[in-house]
């Protein structure tokens, strides 16, 4: 302390030099910056190589890659049009942002006008910025200059023409890192800034607090600007970035004429809604037949079951007593053996019985069905243990098809598609309070219902997240469950189909319509920037996938964790069969289905395709089959859905939710029944 | 056509426009390049009112009900 003070009498020189020498110790926190689209990723994937570290940002599942470049850290961000806290994405990015040491801004050169808007309030913020000019090839191609000599005068920072699809100026990055400085402030609001916050405030702050951010205001404990303020900040910035596009960009080629046909295409109805059913068979194809029926039968049922169960069962039975059941099954799926041996000292207590299980359960089309007789064994190592099974669940049935989901919507996203799907169907959407944007949701949960539910925060009201949600656990099936149920319907005909499809869409209508005239508020209306239409980089679509799957399976696994337990322990201490007593009587004659059939609702609690598997074994009329997977649809998501959703929803709206699709599935499949049995 | 509002704008109409909605939906279509006084042109009208319009080099899309409160002259 003494020596530093001495110093800094002595000599300011020395002090800061070493001062700076600490500083540069510290890696600096560099943040890529831009809007939507602009080819951001493709930045951050060629400086960070091969390390990267994928986080959930604490509260949302926006997910924050990080990595290193040439020594420092270097941070990913969500795309936005302007700092600030319009949603979660913006906040993520914001709070990054604010903590930045240098910020390196992308900016799509042809979108000049839109994206200098952030370029400039980065610059107000006092932060330290390089603006990266990306598509510069593009520039060429539509016959559109900018000077950019001129754009770094006037924005007194540097500017770096870089066109990502062919690296084109990478080779520029470090340097921009090194030369970013900070820029030429608007003197009215730099001035403004000083009078109004006080002087302990960084500057970022102050100005998101002068745009009216209120939790920036609470951090730092004054007080708030309003939304008149922001929006005279705003607008002079925007009339600041036109002058500054007026001076830079010159135009050879007819203003504003730029050949988007096929982006038209996709949005006008006529077009758009066989591109649409298009896309969905491709997609069929893809997660529906490739994933979900080959990839998974494979990966649940040979390396789950017949390889990690098997084993891990078998190794636990060693030392504890159990009793195994093999049966052999041919081809058709009928036994044609079954035989169950009893180890009450353990498997290799009995050397004889032991070789002659292992011969028999190796067989072809053998399975064998551990029964442990330890409570706590049975707990983690049983049919639904939690190591087994959830092990299964997650790793061999869940992340091919969670892959396969997030595969699909990067490249839709990549494409350009997404947001012109959103906008053909706004109009619809809006009958139900919702706009566009629901579609996104909605359409991951017919992958898995978990990852729609984390989904719903990229809605823009709580009303519409309400609605989504409420969706997402009453009448959509997930995958899992669309598998078994299209089973059960594919030898039932043309009648019972129609029949389903027609009793859930009544449900979806009058649910939401419901939802919409109760909730109170008003749902956001949609505004959705359209970028190009565009062929997706492959490599970045994979590191996409990558990351969020990875980001999925880290924010859920706990939860599956969690629920394989509480199943257990109902299963372990008698409620599980209580609840089986409970419903029986109500399921044979209300719904009109046998006793066993409440088996099914039950498993359903835990994973949803389980419910519907179980009406397999059943002796079921084709109408009884309809009954039970109208009921097992609108039934209660799985449990792991469950949990997701009490986390984002609360506990008050999500045991609503929870117990209203007991209500519905009950009271609607009765009502089918009573008509149609 | 004078004050109009935006979910009138049929396909291929220029439009000033004359006043936005006023709170945050205000600021993101700042953010977004539409401010008072801009010329914008309507590229496509979907059935339902959904209106797709575009700035410079830029298509934004905005919901039917959002185009009714956007108050613009269509020329």
């Amino acid at each position: 302390m003494k020596t530093d003070n001495l110093v800094s009498l002595d000599n300011d020189n020395i002090a800061t030099s070493y001062t700076t020498l600490i500083k540069q110790k510290e890696l600096q926190k560099v943040v890529l910056v831009g809007n939507p689209n602009v080819g951001k990723s493709c930045f951050f994937n060629f400086m960070s190589g091969m390390y990267v570290d994928v986080s959930n940002f604490p509260g949302t599942t926006v997910s924050i890659t990080k990595s290193h470049f040439q020594g420092n850290d270097v941070y990913d961000t969500p795309g936005i049009y302007g700092v600030g806290s319009f949603n979660d994405e913006e906040k993520v990015a914001r709070d990054i942002i604010l903590s930045a040491d240098v910020i390196l801004n992308v900016v799509n050169a042809l979108n000049l006008d839109r994206d200098l808007f952030l370029t400039l309030q980065l610059i107000d913020m006092g932060k330290k910025v390089s603006v990266l000019l990306n598509f510069s090839d593009e520039l060429k191609k539509r016959k559109i200059k900018i000077d950019t000599k001129k754009l770094s005068n006037l924005l007194g920072v540097e500017v770096y023409q870089t066109a990502a699809v062919d690296k084109l100026g990478f080779d520029k990055i470090g340097e921009a890192i090194r030369s970013a400085r900070i820029g030429k402030q608007e003197l009215d609001l730099h001035f403004l800034l000083n009078q109004v916050i006080e002087k302990s405030v960084p500057q970022s702050d102050s100005l998101l607090i002068l745009e009216g951010d209120e939790a920036i205001a609470q951090k730092n404990n004054v007080l708030c600007g309003t939304a008149d303020e922001r929006e005279r900040i705003y607008i002079n910035r925007r009339n600041r970035v036109n002058e500054i596009v007026d001076l830079v960009e010159y135009e050879d080629s007819k203003k504003g004429e730029i050949f988007n046909q096929l982006g038209r295409l996709c949005l006008n109805p006529v077009t758009g809604i066989p591109i649409l059913l298009f896309m969905l068979v491709l997609m069929y194809f893809f997660i529906g037949d490739l994933i979900s029926q080959r990839v998974v039968n494979f990966t649940e049922n040979k390396i789950g079951k017949d390889l990690f169960e098997y084993n891990i069962k078998s190794f636990t039975g060693n030392y504890t007593p159990v009793n195994v059941e093999v049966k052999i099954l041919d081809n058709n799926g009928s036994v044609i053996n079954d035989k169950t041996f009893n180890f009450p000292s353990g498997i290799s207590a009995n050397p004889i019985l032991q070789k002659e299980f292992s011969e028999l359960s190796k067989q072809n089309g053998a399975q064998s069905n551990f029964n442990f007789q330890n409570p706590f064994v049975k707990l983690f190592f049983g049919e639904f243990g939690v190591v087994t099974m959830t092990v299964t669940y997650l790793l061999f049935l869940l992340l091919p098809l969670v892959i396969g989901f997030y595969f699909v919507m990067a490249l839709l996203e990549d494409s350009g598609y997404l947001p012109r799907l959103a906008t053909m169907l706004d109009r619809s959407f809006n009958k139900i309070g919702l706009n566009g944007k629901a579609v996104i949701p909605i359409m991951l949960g017919f992958g898995c219902i978990t990852m729609a539910n984390i989904t719903t925060r990229m809605l823009g009201s709580e009303r519409e997240k309400s609605i989504v949600t409420a969706i997402l656990q009453f009448v959509i099936p997930c995958s899992a469950q669309l598998a078994v149920i299209a089973a059960l319907l594919s030898g039932a005909g043309f009648a019972p189909m129609m029949l389903y499809i027609s009793v859930i869409s009544t449900v979806l209508i009058v649910l939401s319509t419901a939802l919409n005239k109760m909730l109170p508020g008003e749902s956001s209306p949609l505004l959705i920037d359209l970028p190009m239409i565009r062929f997706p980089r492959m490599s970045n679509v994979f590191k996409k996938t990558f990351f969020r799957s990875f980001g999925f399976m880290k924010e859920a696994s706990f939860w599956f964790f969690i629920g394989a337990l509480a199943v257990g322990i109902m299963e372990i201490s008698g409620m599980l069969s209580v609840w089986q007593d409970v419903l029986a009587p109500f399921t044979t004659t209300w719904l009109k289905l046998p006793k066993e059939a409440a088996n099914a609702f039950v498993m359903g609690m835990v994973r949803r395709d389980f419910g519907a598997a179980g009406l397999f074994h059943m002796d079921l009329s084709v109408m009884q089959k309809t009954v039970s997977i109208i009921t097992i649809t609108l039934f209660v998501p799985c449990i792991a859905s469950f949990v997701v959703m009490l986390k984002e929803r609360g506990w008050k709206e999500g045991m609503m939710i929870w117990f209203g699709t007991w209500i519905a599935a009950f009271l609607v499949g009765g009502i089918v029944a009573q008509i149609v049995i | 056509m004078p004050n109009s509002t935006l979910d009138k704008a049929k396909k291929g109409n220029p439009f000033i426009v004359v006043k936005l909605p006023q709170g945050n939906i205000k600021s993101q279509l700042i953010r977004l390049g539409i401010v008072e006084g801009d010329t914008l042109k309507c590229i496509q009208r979907l059935p339902g009112g959904t209106i797709v319009v575009q700035k410079n080099r830029q298509e934004i899309a905005v919901g039917f009900d959002l185009a009714k409160k956007i108050h613009v002259i269509i020329q």
